[in-house]
């Protein structure tokens, strides 16, 4: 599933059931950027998706991984209600308080064609399962998480 | 070590050997209410020790007011909080409601069609069928009908009504509704317990197979190992043919599930309720917050059977389609539908008690026995109809209800054949276009929206179904009724 191209942003572990992907970013900012990469390539083929229309989303949590849940979540429901893929993702804003974080993100993408995007398999939900946000480990973010699917 | 080397349970859990295909967890932590209780041969438990299955079963032991056991059955694997082929009763207020004991595919399930043809009244249509089949029902992303467009008062009021919201419409038969769990409509469905954004992903899916191990398959009757019991359910020679359907709730359930996770996470504190693990948040049966769970719940309950409702009329219409005959003729009655993925309210006895409690069914099938008022008046004289689907590729089971599941299992049984291989093992294994000769070399018409899933549902990639449906059949809990095996796969 994960080609040469994504070395270093990310890797597919193993998991009986379902999708377990292990993310990497320079900073935390990055790795959430390319956790939701990983989210879009498990579903298609991202290289093909033209960057040709941009949205900004913003999502609020109260801790690292609900901020990873939600992230994802908000991206896959933008997906499935306007029918579009994404494949660039930039995290403009992150502004954390004394109880929540809270992110503003540029995305790119285009909708769905099924002529043109391969189709591997729908995401049915992101889970708590498993996930992991280490924000520094030498130098790097690392997060771990499961889509069901 | 399987699969999961070096990432197995983060403790082991010990196993007491009861006989041959059960086995039992002590209480050998101190948060465990009650005992694990495990329906597996040897080989089946050996596997779930190779991940987290029994560390989740033991962990949901630790729910508040679960009663008897926490149960794995024989399909058992890791899932979120709970495992999969997992079940636990608590009580109805002294207990709690977790939605992580539903799942995110609220009511994923199977309904299984009984036509009045054989094998080779079909042969030769068999690839125009499959073809029929594949472009008239929506598979993979973003796939919808255009004729079956619903404004959002439709979507309440069918997340309400259920099947009969369809079958008034025109869209099945009005015999329709008694063959299907709850009759095809589980009440105290509020879809004012249901966010905007569950709403949005729910109205373009209606009417969709979705991905991943969903499935359409034709299939034919194998075996039967027990004639009289077929014959109620409407299966009546071996090569009869078959049309087996299992999907679920689509992104409306998923985001149902997820928006009531966080509810249920501000509940966990609200309550003062200690869980082992996020997704096993849940609320005190009597809260506001499990409340509102349920009834949202039960309009996920009635997306889902709405949903295949719309794909059985469309597998209708294409078997009309194609072998030019009126529906009469055909036969394609509906034999049951039946949720993998639930909590329900139900009675029990425990202890010699009867007790009112929350029933979770994750990746289980409720399997009630002869006599039960909740089984269909046509099916009461011999159980609840069970259906367990395979791997693609590999048959399928019909089983029913026995008395056994009411003592041992809250009613329930096993729901599939459970995965053996991760997804990238059997990418890595097989790819699409391999699995599809070899399907098609043993006489199987595969039609697929996507070659990745179909690599990913190699048969290989799964536990024999045959293997855990006879652990379900000796131990009891539901028995052998007939052996189905596909003719064509029709996968998203």
């Amino acid at each position: 599933m994960s080609g040469k191209q994504f070395k270093g942003k990310f890797e597919f572990l193993e998991h009986t059931a379902d999708v377990y992907v292990r993310v990497y970013g320079v900073s935390l900012c990055e790795a959430y950027e390319n956790a939701a990469l990983a989210m879009f390539e498990t579903m298609t083929k991202t290289g093909k998706i033209a960057q040709m229309d941009e949205e900004v989303i913003t999502v609020e949590a109260g801790d690292l991984c609900a901020l990873l849940y939600n992230w994802l979540e908000a991206l896959l429901v933008n997906s499935e209600t306007k029918g579009m893929l994404y494949s660039k993702f930039q995290i403009t804003d992150w502004t954390k308080t004394t109880d929540t974080i809270k992110i503003t993100a540029h995305i790119w993408g285009e909708k769905f064609q099924p002529e043109k995007h391969v189709q591997k398999v729908a995401v049915k939900a992101v889970t708590y399962h498993r996930m992991i946000v280490i924000p520094e480990k030498e130098e790097n973010a690392v997060l771990e998480f499961i889509l069901d699917i | 070590m399987g699969e999961d080397e070096g990432r197995s349970a983060p403790e082991r859990v010990p196993i007491e050997k009861v006989d041959d295909y059960i086995w039992k967890i002590p209480q050998y932590k101190e948060a465990m209410h009650v005992s694990g209780m495990i329906f597996a041969n040897q080989a089946l438990l050996e596997k779930m020790q190779t991940d987290r299955t029994l560390w989740q079963c033991a962990n949901v032991a630790q729910l508040p007011g679960i009663y008897k056991h926490s149960i794995t059955l024989p399909d058992g694997h890791e899932g979120y909080g709970f495992p999969i082929g997992g079940v636990a009763a608590t009580d109805y207020t002294e207990g709690v409601i977790s939605p992580g004991g539903v799942g995110y595919d609220i009511n994923c399930g199977v309904r299984l069609l009984a036509s009045n043809l054989t094998e080779q009244d079909i042969h030769s249509h068999l690839p125009a069928l499959a073809e029929t089949i594949f472009h008239n029902i929506p598979s993979g992303l973003g796939s919808r009908r255009k004729d079956l467009t619903i404004s959002n008062s439709d979507l309440d009021r069918l997340t309400v009504e259920g099947v009969n919201f369809l079958i008034e419409r025109g869209l099945g038969w009005a015999e329709d509704a008694e063959n299907c769990e709850e009759q095809g409509c589980m009440i105290n469905a509020n879809p004012d317990m249901v966010s905007n954004t569950a709403k949005s992903r729910g109205l373009t899916q209606i009417g969709t197979l979705g991905s991943g191990n969903h499935f359409l398959e034709i299939q034919k009757v194998d075996k039967i190992f027990n004639s009289k019991t077929a014959k109620t359910f409407g299966i009546t020679h071996e090569g009869q043919v078959m049309v087996m359907i299992h999907c679920g709730s689509r992104g409306y359930g998923h985001q149902v599930c997820s928006d009531y996770l966080r509810v249920m996470e501000h509940a966990v504190k609200k309550y003062n309720i200690t869980v082992s693990d996020r997704e096993l948040a849940c609320a005190p049966g009597t809260s506001l917050e499990a409340h509102n769970y349920y009834q949202a719940m039960a309009c996920a309950v009635n997306y889902a059977f709405v949903n295949r409702q719309a794909i059985m009329h469309w597998v209708r219409q294409s078997f009309q389609q194609v072998l030019k005959q009126d529906p009469e003729k055909l036969g394609l009655k509906l034999v049951y539908d039946v949720a993998h993925n639930i909590a329900k309210i139900e009675n029990h006895d425990v202890d010699g008690k009867t007790k009112k409690v929350w029933v979770h069914r994750k990746g289980a099938t409720r399997a009630f026995p002869s006599g039960h008022q909740d089984v269909p008046a046509n099916y009461r004289s011999e159980g609840q109809p069970v259906l367990i689907p395979g791997s693609m590729g590999t048959s399928s089971w019909v089983l029913v209800g026995n008395q056994k599941a009411m003592d041992l299992t809250f009613g329930s049984t096993a729901h599939g054949a459970g995965r053996l291989l991760s997804r990238s093992a059997a990418k890595r294994k097989y790819w699409g276009g391999e699995i599809k000769t070899r399907l098609e070399k043993s006489g199987i018409v595969v039609r697929a929206a996507s070659p990745t899933v179909l690599a990913e549902e190699a048969d290989q990639a799964y536990k024999n179904v045959d293997v855990v449906a006879n652990v379900s059949d000796q131990v009891g809990i539901a028995t052998k009724v007939a052996r189905l095996v596909p003719l064509s796969v029709i996968k998203g």
